[in-house]
């Protein structure tokens, strides 16, 4: 099998506060399972290679760069969430990155803290930066959060001692009144990066910034478009890892590189060439994110044999699939515009949230998939319960489904591989 | 000779057929080593083709098996077998419990697992027997004695065990915490059950945990229809591995 190292930085990990001994092993751990997980697959694009490259940076190129943009005056902020305007920091000349919290190294530290019944992704973001295992946590200048879920909401308050925390206000639901508080909730957020970026966001820029993200989001959607192709050209880990990488990556190289390999893919589908046979199910997956490095469900089903087409999921879909408009060039219009677009946005912290069903729906038959796994990280309640309107959507329908909550321990692994694995037995069965 | 082995958190169970009849059967503990418990158990039989299901049925497909179906599969077509009308398997084993709901066919159309606690399994059972100082025919019968009709609260063993603690020195007999330890489990199946196949229809009861006749008589009031039980609960898994290799 190839070689594969995630490459260390302790002189920079040093110098950012970091527990250099302790982050050492993880990152050993990382690369051994990216090797495993993603280097051991047959066929893969050659496109992947700059994902490879990046996930190589990840613990020290990537964050060099964000740190030059530091240096400049500019801001860095780290977010856990596809609500939190990336444009509005980006227009400042500054990086907007996702961070750590989809590993269950941090859980223990966390749980020195936290109560052990919340959601997993909330204990391990706490954790690494409790830890000081995360590079991107410590080069950030503010952590923002928001009201999307009770625990993140409360966690907040105990991150803050740990690095400032602002916090947006997610509204609930999604009337007018409800508009006009995330208006002020976004001109808030702008004014909070302008004070780090030490000037005012111009109209120019904030247009400039909202074309390259639209950019990037219209590069996953081509991404998406091309798992639809049967055989599909791409395995949904590969595809998985580059939503994720969406949150860490600038996004004007990012969507350049996504681009190339999507024209790579096109060839392999005027070709019929797949990265698995046309006989592998198609599997969809909805719910709840999965952030980087949590390859569990995509790594158990494509053993088992099926192949992920899509991910209806804030690290998937939900993050790409609405635009802002381009056409306004003033600045209260734009963030109006920017504000339409995120509350277009379906997670399950809203009331109602009918939305969504349609939504997955409509993906399900977009990417020809022949099942849906729901996926639902333990204790988190909204997707959880949201989960019986789409398995009740799915009954109406004939869809294949399969609902699975979990979170990043891998003891339930025997588990979920003979629920995998009964699933693809119906799906081949209702197929035949 | 056609065999189907189920290899499962507690027991290994073994069925062969022959011409499509029923052959024998047997079941061991899984014990330290369910490799080597399988092949002493396969050594016996001269067998054409071997259909694994079970946890250890990938392990049996490196070593000796020519294939491996999910327990989930093996299951509905066991049941099936026996029962041909059946339209729902509630199976209960030492690890796990599912719900398996069937169409006309008796393709699998749904099912339903508990997740990786062990709330609801004969594992669970075991534990609270041994609390109580019963062996698990004891702790069936002790149950179905009892009049009691309140269930422990608790649906984790360590909870439950706690709980079941404090019973016994309140003074309450153990044949009524029995009985107690077994409505909680019957009112968890039953709420599974209704999640997974809110039609009803014909219900079979398979897995080791079916042989306890207080879970079968609590199910049945629960469910307020009959509850079909296999001769052999524990086997049914191991059956349909069976089938499974006769008709591949």
């Amino acid at each position: 099998m190839e070689q594969f190292e995630i490459k260390a930085y302790p002189a920079l990990w040093e110098g950012l506060g970091m527990e250099v001994a302790r982050f050492e092993k993880s990152r050993q751990m990382l690369g051994e399972m990216y090797r495993k997980i993603y280097l051991s697959q047959p066929n893969r694009p050659a496109g992947m290679g700059y994902f490879d490259a990046l996930m190589a940076e990840i613990f020290g190129g990537r964050i060099e760069e964000m740190l030059a943009v530091k240096r400049a005056g500019r801001p860095v902020v780290g977010t856990f969430c596809v609500y939190i305007p990336e444009e509005v920091v980006v227009a400042a000349g500054g990086v907007c990155v996702g961070l750590c919290g989809g590993s269950q190294g941090p859980i223990p530290d966390a749980e020195k803290v936290l109560p052990r019944n919340i959601c997993p992704m909330v204990k391990s973001a706490y954790g690494f930066k409790a830890a000081r295992i995360c590079p991107y946590f410590q080069t950030v200048d503010f952590v923002y959060g928001e009201t999307t879920c009770d625990a993140k909401k409360k966690t907040w308050e105990l991150l803050n001692r740990l690095v400032p925390t602002h916090v947006m206000e997610i509204p609930q639901m999604k009337r007018e009144r409800d508009k006009a508080l995330w208006l002020a909730e976004v001109r808030d957020f702008k004014a909070k990066v302008e004070e780090v970026a030490g000037a005012a966001i111009t109209a120019g820029e904030l247009g400039a910034a909202i074309k390259l993200i639209n950019d990037k989001r219209r590069a996953l959607q081509r991404l998406a478009r091309l798992r639809g192709k049967r055989p599909s050209p791409i395995s949904g880990k590969d595809a998985l890892l580059i939503e994720q990488i969406a949150f860490y990556d600038e996004p004007g190289r990012f969507s350049r590189k996504l681009n190339e390999l999507c024209d790579e893919l096109e060839e392999r589908v005027q070709g019929g060439l797949g990265a698995v046979a046309d006989s592998a199910p198609r599997v969809m997956l909805s719910g709840t994110p999965m952030a980087l490095p949590n390859w569990k469900v995509h790594h158990l089903l494509e053993t088992a044999g099926a192949v992920v087409v899509n991910e209806e999921s804030c690290i998937g879909s939900r993050y790409f699939k609405d635009l802002i408009d381009e056409g306004p060039d003033r600045l209260e219009a734009q963030l109006t515009a920017l504000t339409e677009r995120y509350m277009q946005i379906d997670c399950s912290c809203f009331t109602p949230n009918d939305e969504r069903v349609e939504q997955v729906l409509t993906e399900y038959r977009q990417s020809q998939a022949q099942g849906i796994l729901h996926y639902s990280l333990q204790f988190c309640h909204t997707y959880n319960i949201e989960e019986i309107k789409i398995r009740e959507a799915c009954e109406r329908e004939g869809i294949p489904y399969l609902a699975i909550e979990s979170d990043y321990s891998p003891e339930d692994t025997g588990q979920l591989q003979t629920r995998i694995e009964a699933f693809l037995e119906q799906i081949r069965e209702a197929a035949c | 000779m056609l065999i189907g082995i189920d290899l499962g958190s507690r027991a290994i169970k073994l069925v062969a057929l022959a011409d499509g009849a029923w052959l024998q059967s047997e079941a061991q503990e899984s014990g330290f080593d369910p490799r080597r418990q399988a092949l002493a158990m396969l050594e016996k039989y001269p067998a054409s083709r071997v259909v694994a299901t079970g946890y250890g049925r990938h392990l049996a497909q490196r070593h000796f098996a020519s294939e491996a179906i999910t327990e989930i599969k093996a299951h509905a077509l066991g049941a099936r077998h026996l029962f041909p009308e059946c339209s729902t398997i509630l199976d209960v084993g030492g690890q796990d419990c599912k719900v398996i709901r069937l169409d006309r066919a008796g393709r699998v159309v749904n099912f339903q697992m508990n997740d990786k606690c062990a709330a609801g399994t004969g594992r669970f059972l075991e534990i609270m027997a041994a609390t109580l100082g019963y062996d698990l025919v004891e702790f069936g019968a002790a149950a179905l004695s009892s009049r009691h009709e309140t269930a422990i609260n608790s649906m984790c063993a360590v909870f439950a065990e706690s709980e079941v603690i404090s019973m016994k020195n309140a003074g309450l007999p153990p044949a009524d915490i029995a009985r107690a330890v077994h409505l909680s489990v019957a009112n968890r199946l039953a709420a599974m059950l209704n999640r997974a196949a809110p039609a009803g229809g014909p219900l079979v009861f398979s897995g080791g945990v079916a042989k306890n006749p207080c879970l079968v008589a609590l199910l049945t009031r629960q469910t307020g229809a009959p509850v079909l039980v296999p001769p052999s609960p524990a086997l049914v898994g191991a059956l349909g591995a069976a089938l499974y290799a006769q008709g591949a």
